[in-house]
């Protein structure tokens, strides 16, 4: 038997012509085997050039153990067997492509729209016809029959200041039978093709990195990352060392407000306000960092394709490690409060556990995954620009309930700063950036950026004069809201809270 | 003497609204914030009065009358309720029954109005507020109780008056601390609900009003002050001797110490997280069991 895949390294580009596809049955019963033997399913998403019949399916598959991915392809025309039943982590995917593309993944156990759109590609036969009822959340939710039972509904208009997103329980009394989520509500069209055609990212690698930017505003850093490896890949552009080095930095600040920003927020669900107040200030205090980089909290503009378009003089690193040193007293004086807390404790532990095999099972990522014991980080099994030289244990917990995934958040927040500073005091010389070249046609280079909340993987297939012809974005939250639905199965609904903070899922991300 | 006691539910009247202002000031103290202006509570209640309401068409005239009725039968348990060991205006053998029920038609009414609103967030929270009253309002009546037996009476005002020494061990300390903790389930506080958050799915008291508005909301939001005093007034009166002196004297000591109370409320809110809400009943009959000792007590 032939191995239907092609191995790469993430970043590593290939021409569309070595990755030959293969029939639809092998390609099936391939990624099924594969995942069964434990690797994930990083991306899988279609693409169909305009006029063109066929769809082709493409693959990404991650294998942690070897830090290798796996690329296999073939070509659909209106439906093929669902991978969903065999391989439950295919099934947003598996919306999502018939969404986008009009395929019919038979047998898929609940198709439902993802984004509520109108599908990319003209041909074929729409899985979900349009009509006045394509609007988001619009749609049948599984529902538990009953005279006892009742249904909650919550947003898409929230209480607090969040992005939209529909939340369906099934309760009895307290207790959460069956929560559904519906989104959709923050849909872009980032990945769909423009007026012209091509991605709405540009034509061009110039043209989108703005939007990459927008993809999740709290993981700029993190999408831009990913984007500009993509394309610097393909050019064959090397980043400088001094570059590297500031876009990690860049990257790990970038975690760490957020971590810190989760701790706080978690804390603010159980009511306890020490650590609720003094977090959201020290939050704060690591978004000025960010500023202090490049001017922008969130990290605009500090990436650019070849390098960074800010350089740090030593008087701002002098000033960066002054003010790194003061939050790192204040985060730990803060955060420990937590973990002695008696009553903060009772309320984190045991609350919306998931299993490692549920985990595995569903290819969940990032602190969510690492709370469930699962060794999956981007920065030590697939390693990029600057984690390829510098060391970053990966942080894991055992319980995977909301105390394991606040927990690993505070392991990687003192990685992070001991990261940081080690990096800022041995900052290479040199330039910040270097020009890229044209990108090659017909190519395709899949990067991964393990970003705060998890894997964010880029894929980019280039059309014949080297301009995007699809560009993929899977962000960390694509994967694991399911994996909130699931842990607050048998949970009390007024924990949800709790629970929906601890995974702190990104919306936009999701929807693009 | 007569005219004096009417004084009293003056003083709730006006200066209710002050204790959540206290309460909020000490919990930004710990948090390190400036917090919000100690009179915020009546800035907010005026600003309410001057508006409209706004009345979903699938409520009827439950839904109106909640708040009114609520706010009513408060007033009337004010009338009940000694400032301290000062005596209530109204005193008679058995009043503290019609107390305890009055807060409780009151809860009745604000669950009504929750539930004709027709929304599962408002009936989840109606749920869980008779729930946990149906744990509450004993502890109080036992703990009423065994102040009773001690043989101050069976009105609030004798009872509390009987109580000659300031917290002596025994009995009263263990009634304080069921009082306390109904008390702060009562009025909506930690550890049992959180009046700061925004989350409709854990809130308690604070998701039955979510559909109130304008007047309605004012008397929602007065009415809450009020209970805070009413109880409040009877933690103070268990806890706090009172000096000899004049009726000033004493009340501005029984007022002191209510804003004392609403500080410590304030420190319980900054170095406690909120129980879960299945071990809220828990902490309730916990009250209840240390109101059942008293009970022991105070019959041997």
């Amino acid at each position: 038997m032939t191995i239907p895949f092609l191995r790469v390294r993430q970043g590593q580009p290939v021409a569309l012509a070595s990755l030959a596809p293969r029939g639809i049955a092998e390609f099936r019963a391939a990624i099924i085997a594969a995942v069964r033997d434990g690797a994930r399913l990083a991306a899988f998403f279609g693409h169909s050039a305009p006029g063109e019949d066929a769809v082709r399916l493409y693959a990404v598959l991650a294998d942690d153990a070897a830090g290798e991915l796996a690329l296999a392809t073939t070509d659909v025309r209106d439906r093929y067997p669902a991978l969903t039943p065999d391989c439950p982590q295919a099934q947003a995917f598996e919306r999502e492509l018939a969404e986008q593309w009009n395929v019919w993944p038979e047998g898929h156990p609940w198709l439902k729209p993802l984004r509520f759109h109108a599908p990319y590609r003209t041909g074929g036969t729409p899985v979900f016809p349009a009509g006045a009822d394509r609007a988001p959340g619009v749609t049948d939710f599984y529902r538990v029959a009953g005279e006892e039972i009742h249904e909650v509904a919550v947003g898409p208009v929230h209480a607090g200041i969040i992005e939209p997103g529909h939340f369906r329980f099934q309760c009895h009394g307290e207790r959460v039978l069956h929560l559904e989520i519906a989104l959709g509500y923050q849909h872009r069209g980032i990945e769909g093709p423009g007026r012209d055609g091509f991605p709405i990212l540009g034509k061009s690698s110039a043209g989108g990195f703005q939007c990459v930017e927008t993809v999740a505003g709290d993981t700029t850093i993190g999408h831009a990352l990913a984007h500009a490896e993509a394309v610097e890949a393909l050019a064959g552009c090397r980043v400088p060392a001094r570059a590297q080095v500031l876009r990690a930095v860049a990257l790990e600040l970038e975690r760490l407000a957020n971590h810190t920003g989760d701790l706080g927020a978690l804390a603010g669900d159980v009511g306890y306000l020490p650590t609720a107040s003094f977090c959201g200030r020290l939050r704060g205090d690591f978004l000025n960092l960010t500023a202090l980089l490049c001017g922008s909290r969130f990290g605009r503009g500090l990436l650019r394709i070849g390098g960074v378009g800010f350089d740090a003089e030593p008087d701002r690193v002098a000033r960066l490690l002054e003010q790194i040193e003061r939050a790192r007293r204040d985060v730990a004086n803060a955060v420990n409060l937590l973990w002695t807390t008696p009553s903060v404790m009772a309320r984190f532990e045991g609350t919306g556990a998931l299993t490692a095999d549920l985990c595995t099972e569903l290819g969940l990522v990032g602190p969510v995954a690492r709370a469930c014991g699962l060794e999956r980080d981007d920065r030590s099994r697939f390693p990029a620009g600057l984690y390829r030289f510098a060391q970053m244990p990966v942080s894991t917990w055992h319980t995977g309930d909301v105390f394991a995934r606040a927990y690993v958040r505070w392991l990687e927040i003192q990685r992070s700063l001991a990261f940081v500073r080690e990096q800022l005091e041995t900052l290479p010389a040199g330039p910040i950036w270097r020009e890229a070249g044209a990108l090659p046609p017909h190519a395709l280079v899949v990067t991964l950026v393990e970003g705060w909340r998890g894997e964010i993987c880029h894929a980019v297939l280039t059309d014949a004069h080297g301009g995007f012809a699809r560009y993929k974005i899977v962000d960390p939250s694509f994967h694991n809201w399911l994996g909130l639905a699931l842990a607050m199965r048998d949970q009390q609904i007024s924990d949800f809270p709790l629970c929906n903070k601890s995974f702190n899922l990104s919306y936009c991300g999701h929807d693009l | 003497m007569r005219l004096l006691a009417l004084l009293q539910p003056l003083l709730a009247l006006l200066f209710a609204p002050l204790l959540p202002g206290v309460i909020n000031r000490t919990k930004a103290f710990f948090a390190g914030r400036r917090g919000p202006p100690l009179l915020q509570a009546y800035y907010d209640l005026g600003k309410l009065l001057r508006k409209g309401a706004v009345y979903s068409r699938t409520t009827t005239w439950l839904f109106r009358a909640g708040p009114l009725v609520t706010l009513a039968a408060l007033g009337v348990a004010l009338l009940l309720t000694p400032l301290g060991r000062l005596p209530a205006p109204l005193a008679f053998e058995g009043d503290l029954i019609l107390f305890a029920y009055l807060l409780g038609l009151g809860r009745f009414c604000t669950v009504l109005a929750a539930l004709d609103t027709g929304s599962s967030f408002e009936g989840m929270g109606a749920s869980r507020e008779m729930q946990f009253a149906a744990f509450a309002e004993p502890a109080l009546l036992l703990g009423l109780a065994a102040l009773a037996l001690r043989g101050g009476g069976w009105s609030l005002s004798s009872l509390l008056s009987g109580l000659t020494e300031g917290l002596p061990g025994g009995g009263p300390a263990l009634v304080a601390a069921a009082v306390l903790i109904v008390f702060l389930a009562e009025n909506a506080r930690l550890p049992v609900d959180d009046p700061n958050t925004h989350l409709e799915l854990t809130m308690i008291h604070e998701v039955m009003v979510l559909d109130h508005g304008g007047v309605d909301f004012a008397f929602v939001q007065y009415g809450a002050a009020l209970k805070l005093w009413i109880l409040g007034a009877l933690v103070v009166g268990i806890v706090l001797p009172l000096p000899p002196g004049s009726w000033g004297l004493r009340a501005a000591v029984s007022v002191a110490g209510l804003l004392g109370l609403a500080v410590v409320v304030g420190v319980i809110e900054s170095c406690l997280a909120r129980l879960r809400l299945l071990r809220v009943p828990q902490l309730l009959v916990g009250a209840g069991a240390l109101a059942v000792l008293a009970l022991l007590v105070a019959l041997r």
